[in-house]
């Protein structure tokens, strides 16, 4: 299985995607021990390499016959360190909900290897799938359709220990589920409300507790506040780095709102159509980004400063995302990039650091996917 | 003045009580002017924005009092086939969700025809070229081929350039946009505003432009009004108001959003819920949530009084006497002015 992985290690592994040491686990207990197994700060933790997703296209009803795909997501690597949040952006279509879902194991990866602590996650089954599913748990975007509205907040926060009784006992579910309450700033006597009963930013404080009733060690969130209004987000927000601090929890924060995904992350993916961009740290990304995109994206987020409109430099896209079933060839952002030459339609850019940036010591020196990647401080040029 | 709303009160009657949704309020726009109406949900700015369209659901909803001047003429006088001819014709709006907004059966050249057809009497025929032309106007790529196609065929961009056409189409005086581009993402919302601002300029229309979002405001508007509870809590040019905000809730609200040029430390964010419009609190609705609160807040209403940027923090005239002229004079608005509804504005503003 060791060998297996090495060879699929893309062939641009670079510090953003280290090396799989996998463990080799005959029998299911020993899968299971490897999974419960603590890891070290800043050590990688999730490392997903080269994962894919393709949706069929069929046509018929009796006989289904595959027309096409779409390419929901095409080749996404990247790494997730114990502790670290990693923000990933991108615009509606881009995919980045579908990795969230592929993470979860909530649809089945059409390729690719996603490991969880040196075991393929995609593979596994039964008990040790279930104890991975234990450690990664999620909050999604809107709380208005992700609580059960026929469940009391009790009932929707300690389902979990339904599944998984080892985390508490019987007898302790209660307490256990008012302790969540309080740690998510809601008032534990709401135990036996309905979620019609809260607010948003309480419902989304449901949803929270919700996923850290299994103590699990990732979360991955989905656009945990695009939902709320801008008073209620910033709560949200604060409560979700407490909760990081206090738990040591890793993020894999997804959102449209690139200051919050800023504001919140360590690491930043920027995905289009289904492949990562430019990936880095965030100050690598918001203040030195090279990929044609990314400097795209940034520019075109309203600054709340008045002082600035005259004089920040824009540039504005043409065009349309193109359809995930059938992206462009090469590169698949040359349809919409002023860059774009005859090379970029023949060839696909790499993940990488970009040769001119090769060896030098400057933030412009991280994984972009653009052959004329060229650096741009696009968010401070007024 | 192209339009002015002044003292404007909607209330909801439902099975459980009055929700007040709209409790005095006072704006204006002028031609070519762009006023942003910037508030959080339930802060009653779409539902003033219903009540000048005269697209407010009645009943629940009732204009309890105030009038809505509409080059002159107040519209809450006019009788409803009156109404029915400014609508459209004279004012448009545009709405958020242009899926939701559009009829999904019939084309999108049948639906930018309709207002030729019914405002102007032109034929089905004749309407339809209008269409392609309008189409054509917000930019939509090879509109000719297009002009037949249902609203789900268009991306969500092109909807809302779609919707963007429908109330342009008569060339109106006014048009007020509630958060038209909440729906789509970045790069396609800096397409769409820019299509607005460039055909507001063109046609030297007034625009209400509705929203939450600071930064899109701070990108277009020339004036801000912030609503917090059905009324203004401050309204100002929109240079002053990021500069240095004079009520709580609007410092509360830029120093709650995160930053795309720095990495900020812990944000900012206000404490407790936004209130029930049924039960909203006594004196300052804002006051259970204010950092600055005093006894005065939870017995006195505050006006919205003026705002005048003093020389040093060391020559404020003492307050009360400012405040009990202001109550004299209705709050009206002057177009440059700039006002906040907090008892505490001068230490506001000093803070800022």
């Amino acid at each position: 299985m060791a060998e297996l992985s090495k060879s699929n290690e893309p062939a641009d592994a670079t510090p953003n995607v280290s090396e799989v040491e996998t463990v080799d686990a005959a029998t299911e207990s020993e899968a299971v021990a490897a999974i419960e197994a603590p890891v070290e700060r800043g050590e990688p933790i999730l490392q997903v390499r080269n994962l894919v997703k393709h949706f069929p296209l069929t046509q018929g009803i009796l006989f289904k016959k595959q027309i096409g795909a779409v390419k929901a997501v095409d080749g996404v690597s990247f790494d997730l360190h114990q502790g670290e949040t990693l923000g990933i952006v991108g615009e509606s279509g881009c995919g980045k909900s579908t990795v969230a879902k592929l993470l979860m194991t909530l649809e089945t990866a059409t390729a690719g290897e996603v490991f969880y602590k040196g075991q393929d996650i995609t593979k596994l089954s039964g008990r040790a799938l279930k104890a991975v599913r234990r450690n990664i748990q999620m909050v999604f975007q809107d709380p208005y359709t992700s609580l059960n509205p026929r469940m009391t907040v009790g009932d929707i926060i300690g389902e979990p220990f339904d599944i998984h009784p080892e985390v508490a006992p019987k007898g302790d579910r209660r307490r256990k589920v008012q302790e969540l309450l309080d740690v998510v700033g809601l008032n534990p006597e709401y135990i036996n409300r309905y979620p019609h009963q809260f607010s948003g930013g309480q419902r989304q404080r449901i949803g929270i507790a919700r996923g850290l009733a299994l103590n699990p060690e990732i979360i991955i969130c989905d656009e945990p506040v695009s939902a709320l209004d801008v008073s209620v987000q910033a709560q949200v927000i604060n409560l979700m780095e407490k909760l990081q601090d206090e738990f040591n929890l890793s993020y894999i924060f997804i959102a449209h709102d690139l200051s919050i995904v800023r504001h919140i992350s360590d690491r930043v993916g920027v995905m289009y159509l289904g492949a990562m961009a430019e990936i880095g740290t965030d100050t690598q990304i918001y203040d030195h980004p090279t990929h044609p995109y990314t400097q795209a994206l940034l520019s075109a987020v309203p600054v709340p400063d008045p002082e600035s409109r005259e004089g920040r430099e824009r540039i504005i896209l043409t065009g349309d995302v193109p359809s995930p079933a059938n992206p462009p060839s090469g590169c698949r952002f040359r349809t919409r990039c002023w860059k774009a030459q005859d090379r970029c339609a023949e060839e696909v850019p790499l993940l990488a650091i970009p040769e001119r940036f090769v060896g030098k010591d400057t933030p412009a020196a991280h994984e972009s996917a653009c052959h004329f990647a060229e650096e741009k401080d696009v968010v401070h040029a007024a | 003045m192209l339009l002015e709303v002044r003292d404007l009160h909607v209330e909801f009657r439902t099975r459980d009580g009055v929700a007040k949704a709209v409790n005095g309020v006072t704006y204006s726009v002028d031609a070519g002017e762009t006023l942003a109406v910037l508030g959080e949900s339930g802060s009653g700015k779409s539902v003033t924005a219903q009540a000048v369209m005269g697209i407010l659901d009645m009943p629940p909803g009732k204009i309890t009092g105030g009038e809505i001047l509409f080059q002159g003429k107040d519209l809450l006088k006019l009788k409803e086939d009156e109404r029915r001819k400014v609508r459209g014709a004279e004012m448009a709006m545009i709405f958020q969700d242009a899926l939701s907004s559009l009829n999904p059966v019939l084309t999108v050249g049948d639906q930018l025809g309709e207002m030729f057809v019914v405002h102007r009497g032109m034929s089905k025929k004749d309407a339809k070229l209008k269409a392609v032309e309008l189409m054509d106007r917000v930019r939509i790529p090879a509109a000719k081929e297009r002009v037949g196609q249902y609203p789900h065929q268009f991306s969500g961009g092109m909807r809302q350039r779609i919707m963007i056409a429908m109330a342009l189409a008569l060339e109106p005086a006014l048009i007020i946009a509630d958060e038209p581009t909440t729906a789509l993402d970045v790069t396609v919302q800096a397409q769409v505003m820019d299509l607005l601002a460039e055909l507001q300029r063109e046609l030297n229309m007034g625009l209400i432009l509705i929203t939450h979002d600071l930064g899109v405001v701070a990108d277009v508007a020339d004036k801000i009004a912030v609503m917090y509870a059905g009324r203004i809590v401050e309204r100002a040019p929109v240079h002053d108001i990021y500069k240095a905000p004079a009520h709580p809730y609007t410092k509360g609200l830029l120093e709650s959003i995160p930053r795309l040029d720095q990495k900020g430390q812990e944000l900012y964010a206000i404490k407790g819920l936004p209130p029930n419009l049924m039960a909203i609190p006594p004196g300052c609705a804002f006051n259970p949530r204010c950092p600055r609160a005093q006894d005065i807040c939870r017995t006195e209403v505050p006006p919205l009084a003026e705002v005048t940027v003093d020389e040093g923090p060391g020559t404020v005239p003492s307050r009360p006497g400012a405040e009990a002229l202001s109550r004299l004079s209705p709050p009206t608005d002057n177009g440059a002015g700039r006002q906040s509804a907090c008892h505490f504005w001068k230490e506001t503003l000093r803070d800022a």
